[in-house]
């Protein structure tokens, strides 16, 4: 069997695995989104804060995936609870430090001409400095979401739903009919899926951050 | 609409430093006029300033706008009747003008059309047309429009006070000179209360009806106009500010021939308004003097207003002394308007000019 009959012939599956796929990277980066840019709000003012937020993110970062999955499992069984609680946490370094940044880069001129007219702190933070820290922040979700579609795969080690589930399966079964041309399908599917995200950032980046701040 | 403020014994202590930033002042600042701080950097203007729309709380002392204590009210609430134009305009860069001007307008709960008229409006009074710049963000603005469209948004909402510090201090000599007759022009239609921050004493005389000179820990070492502080200095510190001494008194003995002459934009009183204005654009300048046809100064008018003149006051000739040419200065606002022999236009003396020759005069007597 050719790689591509090999494809046609597990369309429906293949799509299936893919949809969840997406749906879990979607869903874990929206919630490390809420969690990382709240954490950053909470910390950008305090040096300290920062650097210990940043640390601390930056740590789960090195925790081999394999390892954390298998640090998970026994608390929270096998399935999606694992998944996304390893996904989440991945996901909230870029974002964490990308709105340190962007929330720092905003002009103190700016901010002050906000409270000097009369903004309350909360209108000051939602009106401006959020809108202009954006940009970056976007950019860190974005990151994120990167990461996290590949990190996705070794959920299917927690029996986590997604390509995953077809690349673990061609690798136990190296040497046998169709192995390779499965893993390959994983991982392909894995890259278009990336790509096309990709893409739907860079559309929302145009359509949310303001023309004022573009650098155009 | 006007407010007087009044600082009754107000202290500001940063947390951690051991000397008070604004040590105990009292000042009262009368409805209606600009009053100046001027003083060497780091003696406290900002932090004085600031503690009148409570961007600062004082440490102590207390505060009053037409009597009522500004620490009884709540502070968001009494920034939005206060205007506010800083330095470097402090624009939202992800907001258009309009929407920047528009902002206390909606702070404060307008409606949208009443807002976008404002808007509109507020645009025309400083000089940029709507049509043109209302949908434009402030990165394609030049300096200039910028700090214009920071003073429309502080005068949005039409506050009676108007806070400024240093609010043309980013950009080049003459847009500056262009702003402060516009200030100026402002002024004279809307009467505010004006508390403005320089360090340019030039400034401070061209601008203010009066001026606080201050010195470290904000101290007043003089409040007074402009007249009275060049001529009579309170002692050799603020002497030494304004860059005058002794040598103040020389300008009696200096004659206006005797300086160099600075240029205005000219043109004949029978001239199409709408040439003049096409004129100042290219000139880059906010007012032209118009002469009559034997070339004798009759009117100024402004770029925005080609059509709508005010006739030239005090005027000097070559001969006049610059103590006379300093005091058309402070009535005319900006520059003396300066006469030949047969009373034509041959040029004008502006603050700058006094104010480098007392500078000169002055190392000279030093040195
Ligand atoms: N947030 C702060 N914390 C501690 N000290 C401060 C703070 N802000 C200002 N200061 C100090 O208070 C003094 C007065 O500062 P301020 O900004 O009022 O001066 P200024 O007269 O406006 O100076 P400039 O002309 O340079 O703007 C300075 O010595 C400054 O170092
Ligand atoms: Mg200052």
């Amino acid at each position: 069997m050719t790689f591509w009959d090999f494809v046609a012939d597990r369309w429906n599956r293949l799509v299936g695995e893919a949809l969840l796929h997406v749906s879990a990277v979607v869903q874990c980066t929206v919630l490390a989104a809420a969690i990382g840019v709240g954490i950053g709000i909470a910390v950008h003012r305090s040096p300290l804060g920062s650097a210990v937020a940043t640390a601390l993110t930056s740590a789960i970062l090195t925790i081999p995936s394999f390892a954390l999955l298998g640090l998970l499992i026994p608390v929270l069984g096998l399935g999606a609870p694992p998944t996304v609680v390893a996904l989440v946490l991945y996901g909230l370094l870029p974002i964490v430090r990308n709105t340190i940044v962007g929330l720092n880069g905003v002009d103190t001129s700016v901010r002050d001409a906000a409270r000097g007219i009369g903004m309350s702190r909360a209108g000051v933070l939602t009106r401006v400095e959020l809108r202009l820290a954006w940009p970056a922040i976007l950019a860190g979700v974005r990151i994120s979401t990167q990461m996290l579609m590949g990190i996705a795969a070794i959920a299917a080690y927690a029996r986590g739903p997604g390509l995953g589930v077809e690349i673990f399966a061609g690798l136990t079964r190296a040497g046998s009919a169709n192995a390779t041309n499965q893993a390959i399908a994983g991982t392909l599917g894995i890259v278009i899926l990336a790509l096309l995200l990709d893409g739907i950032f860079a559309l929302v980046g145009r359509y949310t951050v303001s023309r004022g701040i573009r650098g155009e | 609409m006007a407010s007087e403020i009044e600082l009754i014994d107000v202290t500001k202590r940063y947390p951690g430093t051991g000397q008070p930033a604004v040590d105990s002042v009292s000042m009262t600042i009368p409805a209606g006029e600009i009053v100046v701080f001027v003083g060497p950097s780091g003696c406290g203007k900002t932090t004085t300033m600031r503690m009148i729309n409570r961007l600062i709380e004082p440490t102590s002392g207390r505060i009053t706008i037409d009597g009522e204590d500004t620490l009884s009210l709540d502070p968001d609430r009494l920034r939005r009747g206060i205007g506010y134009a800083i330095q470097q305009a402090g624009l939202f860069p992800h907001l258009t003008v309009g929407q920047n001007v528009g902002m206390v307008p909606g702070l404060l709960g307008w409606d949208k059309t009443r807002s976008s008229d404002r808007v509109d409006e507020m645009l025309d009074l400083v000089g940029l047309d709507p049509g043109d710049f209302r949908d434009r963000y402030p990165r394609q603005l030049s300096g200039g429009q910028q700090q214009r469209v920071g003073v429309a948004r502080a005068l949005a909402a039409d506050p009676p006070v108007l806070l400024m510090d240093e609010p043309f201090g980013a950009v080049d000599p003459i847009t500056r000179g262009n702003l402060q007759d516009e200030l100026m022009r402002l002024q004279a239609e809307l009467r505010k209360t004006i508390v403005f921050v320089t360090h340019d004493f030039g400034e401070a005389v061209k601008l203010g009806d009066r001026i606080a000179v201050l010195g470290p820990q904000s101290r007043i070492l003089q409040y007074d106009t402009p007249e009275q502080i060049l001529a009579n200095p309170a002692d050799d510190t603020v002497a030494g500010f304004i860059g005058a001494g002794a040598s103040l008194k020389q300008l009696t003995l200096l004659r206006v021939r005797e300086v160099e002459l600075s240029k205005a934009v000219t043109a004949s009183v029978t001239d199409d308004p709408a040439d003049i204005r096409a004129k100042l654009t290219e000139a880059g300048r906010g007012f032209a003097l118009l002469l009559d046809d034997r070339g004798r100064p009759v009117s100024w008018v402004h770029a925005r207003t080609p059509g709508r003149p005010t006739p030239v006051g005090d005027s000097v000739t070559l001969q006049s002394t610059l103590q006379d040419a300093l005091e058309a200065i402070l009535t005319e606002g900006g520059a003396a308007v300066v006469t030949g022999s047969r009373g034509e236009y041959v040029g004008l003396v502006e603050i700058d000019t006094v104010m480098s020759t007392v500078r000169r005069l002055r190392e000279e007597a030093g040195a």
